[in-house]
C-alpha cells in the first residue's frame, strides 16, 4: 500500500539525514520526500511517499517517531486528503504545430506555461502523481528536455491537522 | 568603563561587579559533567580536545581514566553504566579518536546503554574542509545512537550537554554522542555558567505508565493461562525492575526464562527460573516457550538468537509484551497485548491489578504444567564430561561460581566461553552480568571490567574472556595497572576461536578456516610484563587451588590461562532457522 507521512521535525541541521538514514538502514522503500520549513520557522515539514506492508508501515511510523528531533508524526493517507506535487517540464517547440498542440495540451491540463524562448517552453503544472504522468504522456515524448518534479505533499482534509 | 547611561531608577552594575560565574567551554563541560554527579570521564586526549584535557587538570572532582585505545574507553564507560545505571561518560579526539570509539558506541546501542561520548572536532571553521584528522563524527555515528549533537555555539553548549544526559538516561536508554569543534572549548572565550537541574524537550517525553486498558486485559489474560511462561529481557534490568519481577513470578507461580542480557534481573537460584533461553538455551526454556499458551514479554526484544525461527516461535500462545519502546513491540514477532510504558511502573500496576483480582493463577494447571517442565528439567541439558583428562571450560565457570560464592561482578568477551558463563554462572543479582549481547563485541570484555571496578572498588569483579576475545583490547591491561585495579582475567584458552570452530564444525565439514590461533603469546610473561601476575593451569586438579589463589591476591590484577579442551561445544543449540523445539543437545544427549 502507498502511504504518505508526514511529520513535523526540529528544524535542525541533520534533521534530513536522520530520516534518509533510517530509510536506508532498515531497508524502507521511498518514493519520494519533501521538506521545507514551516510558518513557525523553528519546525520543518516533511513528506514521505513510502510503500510496504501494513506491519513495514506501522514500523516506519514507530521508527520515525522514535527520531529524536520527530515533533509529531501522521500518516495521512489513514484518512481524507489531498496531495499535490508541482512538476516544471521543459519541451521542444520548434515548431508552429508543436507550439500550438503543447498550448492546447497545457490548457486541458491547467497547466501554465511559465517561460517562452524561439524553441522552447517550460510548462508549470500541479496535481496528483497520476494526473503529472498523464500530462507526460499526452506530450510527444520526443519533445521533452528535462522534467523537475517535487514529490508530493498534503494535508489531512477537515479538523484533522498535523500541527502544535 | 562602561558609558552606558543608567536609566531612571535602574543601577547600571558594571561587569566586574557581576557575581555570576564565567566559564570557558572547556571548563564548562568538566564543570558540568561534576554538577551531574559523574565520578569518571574514560579518555584518550588529542589535539582537538587539548583545551578540555586542560580544564581537566586544573580540578579534581571528576577522575579522568585514561586508557589505551578509544574503543577501550568507551567499553569501559559502558561496563560502568551498565554495573550503576548512570550514564558513562568517554572523551575522545577527533578523527580516529572519533572512529575508534565508533564500535564501542555501536556496542551500548545495541544493548540500549546510556552513554555520553564526547568527540572533539577540529574547529568550526574548517569543517567541511578535510582538515588534519577531521572527520564527520555525527554522520558516522548516526546510525548507531540514540541521538548526536555537534555544537555550534558556545551559548548551546550547556543545554546541549543537559539534553545528552537527559536523552542517554530516559526512554529506552542509549548512547548519545556530542561533537565539539576546538574553537568551542576555546580558554579565551568565557561566557556565564549555570548548571540547568532540568530540560524540556517538545520532540521527546518517553512514555512511563502503562495503558491500565492493556494492563487489565493482559492480566486476565494471564489469569486464565493454563501453562504461562515469563520471558524476561535486559529492559528490566535496564528499568531497575527486579524488585517488581520477582514479586510478579511469585503472584503467578510461573516459569521464568531469561534473554543473555536479562540474567540477574531474576535470581538463578530460584526454583521458578528455567535458565535462560535461545540459542544456547537450556532445553527446558525453550521447550516452555514451544508449549506454553500465554508468553509475559518483559522488556525484551524478540532478537533472531532469541526466536529461532519466528515461524514456529511460541505457536500455542497469546502473547504479552511489555517494552518502554514502541517500535520494539510487533517489530520481529507480532503481539496480541501490547504494553508500551517503563517497566518498573508497569510491572508495579499488574501486580496491584493481580493482587486485587479475585480470580486467582489455576492451581491445578499450574501443577500439570511444572510436571512437564521437569520432565525436561530431568533431561540435564547442561551436562558434560566431568571426567575428562582436559580442563572443561564449563567446568572452570562452575569453580569460578564456587570460588567467588556467586557474589562477583562478571564481564565476558564474546563466543563460547561467554555462553558457558551465562549457563553455568547462576547469577541472583542484577548488574552483575555485563556482556556484549547485541553486536556481539570481541574485545568487550577486559575494558567493560575496567569501569566495573571503578564503580565498585571493593568487589570482585571477574573478566571471563577466550584467548582469541582478550587480544582484541589487551592493551587494557596497562589501564587497570596505571589504576591499580585488581581485576581477575580467566582466560579459557582452547587455542581457537571457540564459537567460529563450533560453527565450522557443524556446518562446514569441519574445515576450520582461520580459527585456530597460532602464534599465541605466552599470556603469563605478557600479563607479567605489564605488571601484573600471570597464572597458567592445565589440569583439571589445578583448577580450583588456582582460583583461589587468584582470588586472595585482593590487590593485584591476575592473568589465569586455562588451557582448555580444545573439541568442547556449546550446548544445548539452536541453529539457525530452527524452531525452539529443534535443539540438538550433546552428543552424549542425543543418544540418551
Amino acid at each position: 500500500m502507498r502511504h504518505i507521512i508526514s511529520l513535523l521535525m526540529e528544524n535542525e541541521a541533520g534533521a534530513l539525514s536522520r530520516v534518509a538514514g533510517l530509510f536506508s538502514a532498515r531497508g524502507y522503500n521511498i518514493e519520494s520526500l519533501t521538506v521545507a520549513p514551516t510558518e513557525d520557522e523553528s519546525l520543518s515539514r516533511m513528506t514521505i511517499v513510502t510503500h510496504g506492508s501494513e506491519r513495514i508501515i506501522e514500523q516506519i511510523t514507530k521508527q520515525l517517531n522514535k527520531l529524536i528531533d520527530v515533533v509529531k508524526l501522521a500518516d495521512i493517507t489513514e484518512g481524507e486528503h489531498l496531495e499535490r506535487e508541482l512538476m516544471l517540464i521543459k519541451v521542444r517547440v520548434d515548431s508552429h504545430t508543436l507550439r500550438d498542440e503543447t498550448k492546447r495540451v497545457t490548457d486541458i491540463f491547467h497547466g501554465r506555461i511559465l517561460d517562452v524562448t524561439d524553441d522552447t517552453y517550460i510548462i508549470e503544472l500541479t496535481g496528483t502523481g497520476s494526473k503529472l504522468d498523464a500530462f507526460i504522456k499526452a506530450l510527444n515524448e520526443n519533445c521533452i528536455i528535462e522534467t523537475a518534479r517535487s514529490g508530493a505533499t498534503g494535508l489531512a482534509q477537515g479538523e484533522r491537522a498535523l500541527s502544535l | 568603563m562602561s558609558h552606558r547611561p543608567a536609566g531612571p531608577g535602574c543601577i547600571w552594575v558594571e561587569p566586574w561587579e557581576n557575581t555570576e560565574v564565567k566559564l570557558s567551554g572547556g571548563e564548562i563541560i568538566i564543570q558540568f559533567l561534576k554538577d551531574e554527579g559523574v565520578e569518571y570521564i574514560f579518555g584518550y586526549p588529542g589535539g582537538a580536545v587539548l583545551h578540555i584535557y586542560d580544564a581537566i587538570f586544573q580540578q579534581d572532582a571528576v577522575q579522568h581514566i585514561l586508557v589505551r585505545h578509544e574503543q577501550g574507553a568507551v567499553h569501559a564507560a559502558d561496563g560502568y553504566a551498565r554495573t550503576t545505571g548512570k550514564a558513562g561518560v568517554a572523551l575522545v579526539t577527533s578523527g580516529p579518536g572519533a572512529t575508534n570509539a565508533v564500535t564501542g558506541i555501536a556496542t551500548a546501542y545495541m544493548d540500549s546503554i546510556p552513554l555520553v561520548v564526547l568527540t572533539g572536532q577540529v574547529i568550526s571553521p574548517f569543517i567541511g574542509s578535510d582538515a588534519f584528522q577531521e572527520v564527520d563524527a555525527v554522520g558516522i555515528t548516526r546510525p548507531c545512537v540514540k541521538h548526536n549533537f555537534l555544537v555550534k555555539d558556545l551559548h548551546d553548549l550547556i543545554p546541549t550537554l543537559k539534553k545528552a544526559f537527559y536523552i542517554a538516561t530516559t526512554g529506552r536508554p542509549g548512547p548519545v554522542v556530542v561533537d565539539i569543534p576546538k574553537d568551542i572549548t576555546d580558554p579565551n572565550i568565557k561566557i556565564p555558567y549555570d548548571y540547568p537541574h532540568t530540560i524540556e524537550m517538545r520532540s521527546y517525553n518517553p512514555t512511563l505508565k502503562g495503558h491500565l486498558g492493556q494492563i487489565n486485559r493482559a492480566v486476565e489474560k494471564i489469569l486464565s493461562a493454563k501453562r504461562p511462561m515469563i520471558y524476561s529481557g535486559g529492559g528490566v534490568v535496564l528499568g531497575n525492575a527486579s524488585e517488581q519481577l520477582i514479586e510478579f513470578t511469585r503472584l503467578l507461580g510461573s516459569p521464568i526464562t531469561s534473554t543473555l542480557m536479562g540474567l540477574g534481573a531474576y535470581p538463578a537460584t530460584d526454583r521458578q527460573f528455567v535458565g535462560m533461553l535461545g540459542m544456547h538455551g537450556t532445553y527446558e526454556a525453550n521447550m516452555a516457550m514451544h508449549e506454553c499458551d500465554v508468553l509475559i514479554a518483559i522488556g525484551a526484544r524478540f532478537d533472531d538468537r532469541v526466536t529461532g525461527d519466528v515461524k514456529q516461535f511460541c505457536p500455542h500462545a497469546t502473547i504479552i509484551h511489555v517494552d518502554i519502546d514502541p517500535a520494539s513491540i510487533s517489530k520481529n514477532v507480532t503481539v496480541d497485548i501490547p504494553i508500551v510504558g517503563d517497566i518498573k511502573h508497569v510491572l508495579t500496576d499488574m501486580n496491584l491489578a493481580l493482587n486485587a483480582s479475585k480470580k486467582k493463577p489455576d492451581q491445578a494447571a499450574l501443577k500439570k504444567w511444572w510436571s512437564q517442565i521437569e520432565k525436561w528439567q530431568a533431561k540435564n541439558c547442561l551436562r558434560y564430561d566431568r571426567n575428562s583428562a582436559l580442563i572443561k571450560p564449563q567446568f572452570v565457570i562452575e569453580k569460578l561460581y564456587e570460588v567467588t560464592q556467586g557474589d562477583a561482578f562478571v564481564t565476558s568477551d564474546v563466543g563460547q566461553h561467554q555462553m558457558f558463563t551465562a549457563q553455568f554462572y547462576k547469577f541472583d543479582k542484577p548488574r552483575r552480568w555485563i556482556n556484549s549481547g547485541g553486536l556481539g563485541t570481541m574485545g568487550f570484555g577486559l575494558p567493560a571490567a575496567i569501569g566495573v571496578q571503578l564503580a565498585h572498588q571493593d568487589a570482585t569483579v571477574a573478566c571471563v574472556t577466550g584467548e582469541a576475545s582478550i587480544q582484541m583490547c589487551i592493551q587494557e591491561l596497562s589501564t587497570a595497572k596505571q589504576y591499580n585495579l585488581p581485576i581477575k582475567v580467566i582466560t579459557l584458552n582452547n587455542r581457537y576461536m571457540g564459537m567460529v570452530r563450533q560453527w565450522q564444525e557443524f556446518f562446514y565439514e569441519s574445515r576450520y578456516s582461520h580459527s585456530y590461533l597460532d602464534a599465541l603469546p605466552d599470556f603469563v610473561k605478557l600479563a607479567e610484563s605489564y605488571g601484573h601476575v600471570g597464572m597458567r593451569i592445565e589440569k583439571p586438579e589445578d583448577v580450583e587451588g588456582a582460583l583461589k589463589e587468584a582470588f586472595a591476591m585482593k590487590d593485584r590484577l591476575v592473568f589465569m590461562d586455562f588451557v582448555t579442551d580444545q573439541t568442547e561445544n556449546v550446548y544445548p543449540m539452536i541453529a539457525t532457522g530452527k524452531g525452539h523445539h529443534e535443539m540438538h543437545m550433546s552428543p552424549d544427549r542425543e543418544l540418551a
